[in-house]
């Protein structure tokens, strides 16, 4: 078993768009019968942990789930709100499975596994019959069928929606169908119950560490399989598009026991985010990318025109920047090409707004040939949303809007099987790397989330789990769990006895500031290692200065929140390692050394088409590096252009 | 501008009391639980235990924050969560009285922080469409009319935030339940377990300890997702139905 090549993909044999058919036809099953015998760990209940729980236990197999939520409906997935894509061709627009496929890899910039790809594309179709199912209420026609819109980055209309909040209604389906196993008694749910460590024994994931939130007691819990549905890690950048509880210490904590990291510098930067108002800002506000069917981004023609009211700037004073530049995609470019755009404006003195980091998404042409009724249609619950936040109206004045980290697509590396480097530990959703390459597509997130969850673990975990019906119940009286639970209880008594005089707060704004700068939008080498030695100097001085209130024993959020901040300052560190050593620009990755003349992104496939998967070698040693090469078979690989 | 807090503390060192604080550093254009965090900061500076408060996307959509303030679940604006509360809607010199859900079915925690998983058990008790992963049909094969899916939507935007609860007089469950009972009923899918499920979802709401619904409809007016009390008319009609059917089999 641990013989296995640790880097090998496990792709199946077979072309590329036989590859699932094939595994599925051939993959060990585990009898009803043995199902009951078999326990499995879920941690997290957003759209991939409550979809793969409910299916598992719709199996017969024994789960539990685990969230740091007062309820599993909070999880993050929550938030999203344009819509997910499936390869229906409703729109009879030219859609197939083979073109999502192909819009995702090169979406991505080529820098995602082809197998994995087309296997998202495969179930997509799958996911939406399950959602209308279960009674997901997506946009409908007067004919009473299903609706859909574009999104950036594609020529066709894929992208099914439930008005502005498309992740709520998806959660809410899945959320229902987690419950109803719960009811049923096959998933065991523990809210307000965090992971902190995961307990391998001879080279096999075994089970969690978990502390109840209320009492601040920690739980062992032993499984025949692991699996990790925790989300992204954008916090890191303290100021994000994230729910504030968002955090990366289950799959860091993960990483520590010995599962590879993938392409951690790989970060969305989403382009249509509410600009920072002032240094109290807690979190950034997203408008859906869906406004950019409608919304045109401009700028003044002429710097001089920045302060004025944007209404009072005619027609021919203003640049269209994305219609010039990208004019076969216009507003619709993906979102690392808009992102980059918005900022080249800014950086050329052509910002807006109080602070200059700002550009127009404007409203008035859609409104004139549309109607303002439409548009409200479309867009209504989004505009009541800027409206709350800043005090404008954007029926009448145009939204300000400027690019936030909205999405990681970097996590845990897994294999086709979504298995990560240790045996038994899984990891699906935004938590682990698989699907996205360097960059993702918008209405995306949603896709893969629920095609891991309902489509690709019910079937892979299978293939770990036939082996282990032999196994019998996982004690945790092992000394393999005293030592895990010794360590993390260890650490929580760091943290609470440093009584230091700095707040756990402004450690992580002090990171999030230095990771904007140095490994945001843009990045460059002497910066990197600037950040580098920055965030660690910046670790050593939280665990001599941090402040922790309160007791270890109770309900205590400032801890909770310091023990997600110190794995953030460990994680910072490899994202910056990583953007480092790729000299390169690819999708969110723009390395400011490697871009073409006209400055989009330029890859170096001979050198970096590979994935970078980090081994943890201790907090203050270099990570090692190792590489997954990736292979096109079905995809001739190009320069990416939207022009 | 200057404000002065009253927040309810409970749990630590606090046996259940209102603590003052004054604040003279808040932004028009911070949100309610940003000004919320100034004040955490300043209480961590002093060493002193931060106010406990529920909260994460800090959008609108989570569900999670769940305060009354000045008498009023989710605070002054009509159809707002408390994170999307701005100060630009409080004056210098303003007081503001801070408190958590009060309902016997949500018992504190600490501080502003309640127990609302009365309101998944609720769920759990029938608020599905019982559809195991890969027995669907195609999503086309049955069409909706557009406004009937509309309605469905309507209800189906609850959060679950609880404020139905907080606002009405009886602390009744009966918006939040209504609502999952009246996004399943208007959709084809939900036929087939329609009556069954009601049934299941009142008993459930009733065994949590949830009063009984009085029509006063405070609900709806806090409702930070406008749910509207309609769908409580509609769950009294599929229960009655539900009933009827039940005594005639």
């Amino acid at each position: 078993m641990a013989s296995k090549n640790k880097l090998n993909s496990n792709t199946p044999d077979g072309p590329v768009t036989e590859k699932w058919e094939n595994y599925k036809g051939h993959v060990p099953l585990v009898a009803p019968n043995n199902k009951r015998r078999i326990d499995v760990i879920i941690i997290g209940s957003g759209l991939a942990g409550a979809s793969a729980a409910a299916s598992l236990g719709e199996l017969g197999y024994n789960v539990k789930v685990f969230t740091f939520h007062d309820s599993p409906r909070r999880a993050h997935s929550i938030a999203a709100q344009g819509g997910i894509n499936a390869a229906k061709n409703y729109s009879n627009d030219g859609d197939s499975v083979y073109r999502l496929f192909y819009d995702t890899i090169k979406g991505g910039d080529y820098r995602a596994r082809e197998a994995n790809v087309h296997r998202l594309a495969e179930v997509s179709t799958e996911i939406i019959d399950q959602c209308v199912a279960q009674g997901v209420p997506f946009a409908r026609e007067y004919g009473g069928l299903l609706e859909n819109r574009s999104f950036g980055g594609v020529q066709v209309s894929r992208t099914f929606y439930a008005r502005g909040q498309t992740g709520q209604q998806l959660l809410i389906g899945a959320y229902q169908a987690l419950s109803r196993q719960i009811a049923l008694g096959s998933v065991k749910m523990y809210n307000r119950h965090e992971m902190l460590d995961v307990v391998v024994i001879d080279g096999q994931c075994r089970g969690v560490i978990v502390r109840n939130l209320l009492t601040g007691q920690l739980e062992r819990h032993g499984a025949h399989a692991v699996v990790l549905c925790t989300g992204g890690y954008g916090n890191v950048f303290y100021l994000s598009t994230n729910a504030m509880l968002c955090n990366t210490t289950a799959a860091w904590r993960a990483h520590r026991r010995g599962a590879y990291f993938g392409n951690p510098c790989y970060t969305q930067i989403h382009p249509t985010c509410i600009p920072v108002s002032g240094d109290y800002q807690s979190k950034l506000t997203l408008m859906s990318e869906s406004l950019r069917n409608d919304g045109r981004c401009w700028v003044p023609l002429h710097s001089d025109d920045v302060k004025k009211h944007p209404n009072d700037i005619p027609e021919n004073a203003r640049d269209y920047y994305l219609e010039r530049r990208y004019p076969a995609f216009g507003n619709l470019v993906p979102r690392d090409i808009a992102s980059r755009a918005a900022k080249t404006e800014c950086d050329n003195g052509k910002g807006v707004g109080p602070t200059g980091l700002a550009v127009y998404l404007d409203f008035a042409d859609a409104i004139k040939r549309l109607g303002k009724s439409t548009v409200e249609a479309r867009y209504g619950n989004l505009f009541e949303m800027y409206e709350k936040i800043t005090g404008d109206n954007p029926y009448e004045v145009p939204m300000r809007i400027y690019p936030a980290v909205h999405y990681t697509m970097g996590g845990l590396w897994v294999d086709y099987e979504l298995m990560t480097t240790i045996p038994g530990l899984y990891a699906a959703g935004e938590a682990n790397f698989s699907d996205h390459g360097a960059n993702r597509l918008g209405a995306s997130a949603l896709m893969q989330g629920l095609a891991d969850g309902y489509f690709v673990l019910p079937y892979t975990i299978g293939a770990y789990l036939s082996k282990e019906i032999r196994t019998g119940p996982i004690s945790t009286n092992t000394p393999e769990f005293d030592k895990v639970e010794k360590d993390v209880l260890d650490r929580i008594h760091q943290l609470t006895a440093v009584q230091g005089s700095q707040s756990v707060e402004s450690f992580h704004r002090r990171l999030g500031k230095i990771m904007w700068d140095k490994c945001g939008m843009a990045r460059n080498a002497e910066g990197l290692k600037e950040a580098i030695t920055e965030i660690r100097e910046l670790r050593h001085e939280f665990w001599k200065d941090v402040f922790v209130p309160g007791r270890r024993d109770e309900f205590n959020p400032e801890l909770e929140k310091a023990w997600r901040v110190a794995d953030f300052l460990e994680l910072g560190e490899l994202m910056c390692e990583d953007a480092l050593h790729r000299n390169e620009s690819c999708g969110g990755h723009f390395r400011e050394e490697y871009q073409t003349p006209e400055g989009e992104a330029l890859r170096d496939d001979k050198k970096f088409m590979y994935v970078a998967a980090w081994e943890w070698r201790g907090a203050d040693a270099k990570p090692e590096l190792h590489k997954e090469s990736l292979d096109y078979e079905e995809i001739k690989v190009t320069q990416r252009s939207y022009k | 501008m200057k404000l002065t807090l009253k927040i309810w503390r409970q749990g630590g060192k606090y046996n259940g009391e209102f603590v003052t604080y004054k604040l003279d550093n808040v932004n028009e254009h911070m949100s309610f639980l940003e000004m919320l965090d100034v004040l955490n900061e300043q209480l961590i500076e002093k060493r002193e235990e931060p106010v406990a408060f529920e909260h994460d996307c800090r959008e609108g959509i989570c569900g999670s924050c769940s305060m009354v303030i000045d008498g009023r679940a989710h605070g002054p604006m009509q159809g707002t969560t408390t994170c999307q509360v701005h100060m630009r809607h409080y004056k210098e010199g303003d007081t503001i009285v801070i408190e958590p859900f009060r309902a016997k079915a949500f018992p504190v925690i600490r501080d502003l922080v309640v127990d609302r998983s009365a309101f998944d058990r609720i769920i759990q008790s029938g608020g599905y469409i019982s559809v195991n992963t890969g027995q669907a049909q195609d999503a086309n094969a049955i069409p909706i009319e557009k406004d009937q899916a509309s309605r469905a939507f309507d209800a189906a935007a609850c959060i679950g935030c609880g404020a139905c609860v907080a606002a009405c007089p009886n602390a009744s469950a009966m918006l939040f339940t209504s609502a999952k009972v009246s996004h399943l009923a208007l959709l084809p899918q939900g036929e087939v377990e329609r009556k069954r499920r009601v049934l299941a979802m009142v008993a459930q709401m009733d065994a949590e300890g949830f009063g009984k619904c009085s029509n006063v409809t405070a609900c709806e007016a806090e409702c930070p997702k406008e749910i509207s009390v309609s769908n409580i008319a509609r769950l009294n009609r599929e229960y009655l139905a539900a009933t009827l059917a039940g005594e005639l089999t």
